[in-house]
Parts: structure tokens; sequence; C-alpha cells
């Protein structure tokens, strides 16, 4: 993260994370997806979910962009693109990874053209499960990284099921 | 001398959300010359089902395509059925062709919405995504996900179609009739966007059947192919579909074609729910599947999928192979671009549907020496 931490910044500081708080820019970027999620974050943005009512734009050039929504496990074709993408956007960038491939390779682990999740690429802000994780969920997990972001700290994990659920699963 | 200019497109662009990377050859604003390199998205997938058992790669199979994945599975699991020799009960196989028919429903409204954003037709996006969330609502409450279903099992089918389900399927495929019935028309005389699609990327009957276009693509063309039709599987035979063609082969019967299907679709959805026949949904299935081979055709929104399944007699296959719509359909694209402006190559690659992740696969092509 690019200010790490929010203490005795100055005004324009101030003013930037109000700024990008209120309208972060997210560039998306399938490394190697079953397109389900990609599917899934173009529904966030029509009118049933309607993440544009935060602000939120999902835009093509990466040098404008703020957020860096990946999907999938990275291929290795596509891994020196996601890296070049990435480090074309302007600091302070964050990345989230939506869906179970982008975390872990998911059901494609082990199959020969795939490296597992975006991780081994590039460092990830937050982490967004589901195959395909739900519009709800996404939003979610964007709404946890704006209030991080206005905090000025990284992320909490955060437990959907409350633990004692998790538990009685286990 | 004209001054010819590549243009580099992608793999991460804005048009498309999925890599893929062209290269366009224009003079001034014409095309002259269209490549395509593929394989941003190839993981492996036909080598990895190798390694893993016949139930294990259903799960791996719908994960070829996010947009199609039941009709991937529904391939793989008929392939595998008439491998050892079992066919799935009447009702399994009428639920299959339910959850196959409302993919269609969402597919081709997912369509129509990228295509028209592609037009700049904003308004006709945020329209049909909005009208799909009601099939998306639908595959929920069938299923429990909004995208990869799972409902194929090997023999049969993961859930059933209970009256309460039946009755809200019902009303929400006569609210999509009557919200599609007006996408046609504003298909069909909206004279901002007949401008981008009459008489633009004109593919031939005999240019189609030359390049072997399939689905959509080739029955907009005038071509009669259509799986469901040609060689009946699931329960297409007891509930048949009618075949939807035309023959001006541009990008407004694409789009017709693509539109009209869905009233066929929605008309064989009210068939089969009104008609559901009684049976258990499963039939037992051996771990291990006996040795042989088997070609598995299902027809897939974007057009036909074909699913080449060896077995060598143990609990996983020996080999899969898997050629989808999409790549059958690039070579029309890649034929029907030069002439045409620029700013027609994203209407005329939204055209065919494409879907990258279907079809990066690995192809190996022997030549005489």
């Amino acid at each position: 993260m690019g200010d790490k931490d929010n203490k005795g910044i100055g005004f324009l500081d101030k003013i930037r994370t109000w700024a990008r708080v209120n309208s972060p820019w997210a560039l998306h970027y399938n490394s190697g997806s079953c397109n389900g999620c990609d599917i899934e974050i173009l529904a966030t943005l029509t009118p049933r979910f309607d993440v544009e009512r935060f602000g939120i734009k999902l835009q093509g050039s990466p040098r404008h962009a703020d957020v860096l929504i990946c999907t999938g496990p990275v291929t290795l074709q596509s891994r020196d693109r996601l890296r070049r993408i990435y480090e074309q956007m302007p600091e302070p960038k964050f990345v989230v990874v939506v869906g179970s491939c982008g975390i872990s390779g998911g059901v494609f682990q082990g199959c020969y053209n795939v490296l597992g999740g975006i991780e081994k690429v590039i460092p990830v802000d937050m982490y967004i499960p589901g195959c395909p994780p739900k519009p709800e969920a996404i939003i979610f997990g964007i709404v946890q990284l704006l209030e991080a972001l206005k905090a000025g700290r990284k992320p909490d994990p955060v437990l959907i099921m409350p633990e004692t659920q998790l538990e009685s699963k286990v | 001398m004209s001054e010819k200019f590549v243009i580099p497109i992608g793999p991460q662009h804005p048009a498309l959300k999925e890599p893929s990377h062209f290269e366009i050859f224009v003079d001034g604003e014409e095309v002259i010359k269209a490549t395509l390199r593929l394989g941003y998205v190839h993981r492996g997938i036909e080598k990895g089902a190798e390694q893993r058992t016949w139930t294990q790669n259903l799960y791996l199979m719908e994960r070829i395509c996010g947009i199609c994945s039941h009709v991937h599975a529904m391939a793989f699991v008929q392939g595998v059925e008439a491998l050892a020799g079992v066919q799935a009960p009447p009702r399994a196989r009428a639920i299959r062709q339910v959850v196959a028919e409302l993919e269609r429903l969402h597919s081709h409204l997912l369509w129509l919405g990228v295509a028209a954003h592609e037009a700049g037709f904003d308004a006709l996006f945020m329209y049909s995504w909005r009208d799909r969330e009601t099939v998306m609502d639908l595959l929920e409450l069938l299923s429990g996900n909004r995208v990869n279903y799972s409902a194929n099992l090997l023999g049969g089918v993961k859930f059933d179609v209970t009256p309460e389900q039946k009755v809200r399927i019902l009303d929400g495929v006569s609210f999509l009739e009557e919200r599609v019935r007006y996408y046609l028309s504003v298909v069909n005389s909206d004279e901002t966007f007949l401008g981008r699609t009459r008489g633009v990327g004109i593919l031939s009957r005999e240019e189609a059947e030359r390049l072997g276009a399939v689905g959509p693509t080739a029955r907009a063309s005038g071509v009669p192919r259509d799986v469901r039709v040609d060689v009946p599987y699931a329960a297409y035979s007891e509930f048949p579909i009618k075949m939807v063609l035309s023959q001006q082969g541009d990008l407004q019967a694409r789009f017709v074609v693509r539109l009209e299907e869905l009233f066929e679709s929605i008309r064989v959805i009210r068939e089969i729910l009104n008609n559901l026949p009684e049976s258990e949904l499963t039939v037992r299935m051996p771990r291990r599947i006996p040795a042989g081979e088997v070609i598995s055709r299902v027809e897939a929104p974007r057009g036909e999928l074909f699913y080449f399944i060896v077995s060598n007699g143990s609990d996983r296959p020996e080999r899969v192979k898997v050629r989808t719509p999409s790549l059958a359909n690039w070579g029309t694209v890649l034929a029907t671009a030069p002439g045409h402006k620029l700013a027609d190559v994203p209407m005329l690659v939204a055209g065919i549907d494409p879907c990258f992740s279907c079809n990066d696969r690995m192809v190996v092509v022997k030549t005489a020496r």
C-alpha cells in the first residue's frame, strides 16, 4: 500500500483518500478464469446490484485504475501480462481477487499451464471466495476494502460465517 | 503506396471481459486483414482431466466455461453414460433439458447486452442484464448457485423440480417472453442500432459452410445446423425444438436468430414442466467405466459442443477432447472483417458471441510432410 499509516498526514493526503474512497476506479483482468466470475463482476455493475452507486467504475486503462480486480488462476501465458498491468497502475494500488481459482488455483490445481493463485505473481490486498462469489459478496468485499482505505490500514480478514457455526461444521 | 498500419488490441482490453490478442491491419479506416492470438486462458484442462476420476471431472468440465457450464457437464455426462451403457431416467433427462434451455436464456440475454454495449447502446445493455437476473434467480432457485449449477450427476441429475419451483419458473419465463418480444422489436426498429447491424458482416451460406460455422452464427446464414434437431439428446426427442433460420447472414440476422431462439426455449421449458415425466432421478453408475471411446455432441448456446472421450476401463478417463463452438466460429470473424471499418470490428467479434475460456484449447494439427 502507498501510504502505510495515515498518522500526521497533510490536508492534501486527506483529500486524496476522500476522493479515492468515494470513487475508486477499477480495472478487471481475467488471467485464466472460466468466465463465471467475470460475468458476476459485470452483473454487479448492472441495475440489480449497481455498484456505480458507490462511485465504483469499471474502466479500460491500467493507468487510470486504483483497484485491480483479478479473476481466475494465473496461466503461464498471462503471467507477464498480469505483472505488466500491475506495474502500469499508479501508486497507491490495490488488488482484489475474486473467486476460488484466483485464491489458490481452485479446481484447476495441478493443470500443467496453471501457476496457482494471483498472489504468486502480484501482491494481493483482498480475497473474495466463492465459485463464483455472488454479486452481493463482491460488493461486500469491495466495501470492506474501501472502509480499510478510509481508515488507512490493510483490510482485516472477515469471517462471514460466525465462528461458532464454523466450528460446528468442522 | 498506401499507408498500412497495424493496430494491436489486447490481451487486456476494455471491449470484452476476457483476454485475447487481435492484430488488425488497417488502411486508413478500412480493415484489410485481421489476425487473432488465443491462448491466454489455456489452463490444460484436457490433460488435467486425465488425473481426475470421472466424478471429479464433472466439476472440472463445468468450469471450462462459466457461461455455458451446464452444457459442458451434460456433454461429458452423456458421453460417459454411453460408455457405461447406462441411460439416465426420463425425468433426469427432462430436467437436464430444462436447465440447458434456462442456460440458453441467460446466455443469449447476456450476449444481447454485451453486443449492445459494443454498439454503444448501453441502455439496452442495462435493460437486458436487468431482465437476465430473472433467469439467474430461477437457476439459483433450482440449483442453489447462480453460475456453475452442478445439475448433472453421472447417471442422472442432482435436484428435482418441485411444484412450487415449477410455478415460479413458469412465471419467470412468461415475464421474459414479454421482454424478449420487446427486445426483438428494438433490434428490428431502432434506427441507430440498425445502422450498426444491417448489412454489416455479411456471411454467405457457402462461406459459413466452408468455414465450418456453428450455432446461431451458422443459422443466421441459413445453414440448418442444430444438434438439438439433428441428433436429439437429453429429452429433445420427446420435446422437440424448432430450428430458427435466417437467410440474411448479417449481424442483424444474428440478433434476430438468437432472440427468436429464446421463444422456442421458453415454449419448450413450459412444455416440459407441464408434462414432466415421473421417474427416479438417478440410476446406478459403475465407478470404473468400461473401456471404449465415444463422441458426445450437444448444442451449447453458441453452437455445437463436441466431446470425444476415451476410457481405458479405469476410474479415470484416458483422454478427453473438447471442441467448443467459439473456436469454430472465429474463422467467420477473420474472414468477414476485411472491407469493414475499424469501428465495426468489436461488433463483428461480439456477433459470434465469443467465449475465450472455452476456446483456448490445445490443437495439434498434423500435416503431411
